[in-house]
């Protein structure tokens, strides 16, 4: 039986300092844990790449994030409010909400439960649908617009809940090309706003924009800069052995094409 | 007879008016519930609770206790047999709650064609809808503005948990509470509604006027407002029929429930041919 784990409540955020810190951290659902030896500390603005086959453990490391799976050994330290931004292709499109409504839906995290969303709360939601370039769209349905925008319209959800830390679940599947590119830069442009994002992803070559990658199978294979740390051997560690060589570039690996989303992205290098 | 005096010759019975104002408080609470129930696609888990409550009103016609209280046990008995059967696994949910709700609703048949049966069971299935007392329509008015003002209050957070799951984060409600509040809601508001319409139509003012309003509107406030009008302006025309064409009542109101829907389906389908007719 491991020692029972602790979350830190937040204590407000540090300005400059670590927004979330993981110290040998194991997580699990009543049984024995599925993913564990997480550690890393990630700061304000910071860009994560999250790599890892299905089953991972990326999901797992997500829901104790956002506080809905204690740890099972180990310490997380959550200065900051977290928030999840869930894929757009599995939102409901045939329910009656305009892109308001949606963004709207982020502030209740900030009232009691008998407290209705007021004057106050519709101009933080607008202000988040202006971040994510959404706000003259405002009154649209949600379900009529693309992918990208639903996307977005969700990352001003999770940014009317005040969120500081924003956990994106494979955000470029389903994205068009010019949708991504357009992900990316909102991506960018939140870490400059100080927002830390965390991306889910099966693209390795798109970790490389960002500052930091987190390498997970059942256990963390690596962490720190996709440049230092993204490695031949590293990758075959974190999709278990499946890597492939591209002929002409030796010694990068390239996922093979079952693991492999192919969502047109423009990978800007 | 002109048109006025067919409007008002109905007004001089007394169960004609108890009717008009028992249907049009009913059509509001299922009209405005009937969105949400729609929307978390709990149709189906209403019919069920609505049949299988028979024969919990059969015993307390036997017995000789308040059909409220005998409906309450009856539906809250149904309710547990629906969850325990969908969680068996030895089929799949929606044929393990066809079993239980066809059992249910045999035994309650049984009970109620027994000799020493006094209630008849026509009233049971199709509702009474013209012997209205004035301590149901007292009864229904309070469910109504209770059902009403709760669904008010929760508005925002029924919204983002209808959503998506992971809204209530968000909401601050676990998505199992919201759809535990909307059963209760569902229950409470078909405990009301059955002596008026019967096991048997009731889910029709749960599913068809919000089914309707779905069809007609692309925003949740328009949709509620819309549901409600059409089921309580529904109620009203089917009382108005059963008067003059000497229908049965609850029958005639379900028939006007469902030509409205038929009517917003055939809007809706002119709509996609033809967007330019199309709202907003």
């Amino acid at each position: 039986m491991n020692p029972p784990g602790k979350t830190i409540p937040p204590s407000g955020p540090g300005l400059g300092g670590p927004v979330a810190m993981a110290r040998d951290l194991a997580i699990g659902y009543d049984g024995a844990p599925v993913l564990t030896g997480v550690e890393f500390e990630l700061e304000a603005g910071m860009t994560v790449g999250v790599l890892g086959p299905n089953g991972g453990g990326k999901t797992t490391l997500f829901r104790a994030l956002l506080g809905t799976l204690e740890p099972a050994a180990g310490a997380l330290v959550i200065g900051v409010s977290c928030s999840t931004v869930p894929q757009s292709d599995r939102s409901r499109l045939d329910y009656p909400v305009t892109c308001l409504d949606v963004a709207r839906m982020g502030t209740l995290a900030g009232l009691p439960w008998w407290r209705r969303p007021g004057r106050r709360e519709r101009e933080i939601s607008l202000e988040a649908l202006g971040m994510v370039g959404m706000r003259e769209l405002a009154d649209s349905s949600f379900g009529e617009l693309s992918g990208g925008q639903r996307q977005r319209v969700l990352i001003a959800r999770a940014l009317s809940a005040e969120a500081d830390l924003l956990l994106l679940d494979e955000p470029y599947s389903g994205l068009d090309s010019p949708s991504a590119e357009r992900l990316d830069r909102l991506i960018l442009d939140l870490a400059a706003e100080g927002k830390s994002v965390m991306i889910a992803t099966h693209d390795v070559d798109q970790t490389m924009d960002w500052d930091r990658v987190l390498c997970l199978n059942r256990e963390q294979i690596a962490w720190g800069p996709p440049a230092e740390v993204l490695d031949r051997k590293v990758l075959e560690r974190t999709y278990g052995g499946q890597i492939v060589e591209i002929p002409g570039h030796p010694g990068e690996g390239v996922l093979p094409p079952h693991h492999h989303h192919d969502h047109g992205h423009g990978h800007g290098h | 007879m002109n048109l006025a005096e067919l409007l008002i010759e109905p007004l001089s019975y007394g169960t004609t008016w108890r009717a008009l104002v028992e249907m049009t408080i009913l059509g509001i609470a299922g009209g405005v519930l009937g969105c949400w129930v729609v929307l978390y696609r709990l149709s189906y888990g209403a019919e069920s609770l609505a049949h299988g409550m028979l024969p919990g009103l059969v015993l307390a016609g036997l017995v000789g206790l308040p059909l409220l209280l005998g409906g309450a046990v009856g539906i809250v008995v149904a309710g547990v047999l629906v969850a325990v059967a969908t969680r068996v696994r030895m089929s799949d949910p929606d044929t393990a709650v066809a079993v239980v709700v066809t059992t249910l609703f045999g035994a309650g048949i049984l009970l109620a064609l027994s000799p020493s049966s006094p209630t008849g069971v026509g009233e049971l299935l199709f509702g009474n809808l013209l012997g209205t007392t004035d301590a149901q329509i007292l009864i229904s008015a309070v469910a109504t503005l209770v059902v009403v003002a709760i669904i008010w209050l929760l508005h925002p957070r029924l919204l983002a948990v209808g959503f998506d799951g992971d809204a209530a984060g968000f909401a601050r409600i676990p998505a199992a509470v919201v759809n535990v509040i909307l059963l209760v809601l569902v229950s409470v508001t078909i405990l009301v509604s059955v002596q008026a319409l019967g096991t048997l139509l009731v889910a029709a003012l749960l599913v068809g006027p919000a089914a309707t309003a779905r069809l007609l509107t692309r925003r949740m406030l328009p949709m509620i407002l819309t549901s409600a009008f059409v089921a309580s302006i529904s109620g009203l025309a089917g009382i108005y029929a059963s008067f003059h064409l000497k229908t049965a009542a609850g029958a005639s109101v379900v028939v006007f429930i469902l030509a409205s829907f038929l009517v917003a389906a055939a809007i809706s389908a002119v709509r996609i041919r033809f967007p330019a007719f199309g709202p907003g």
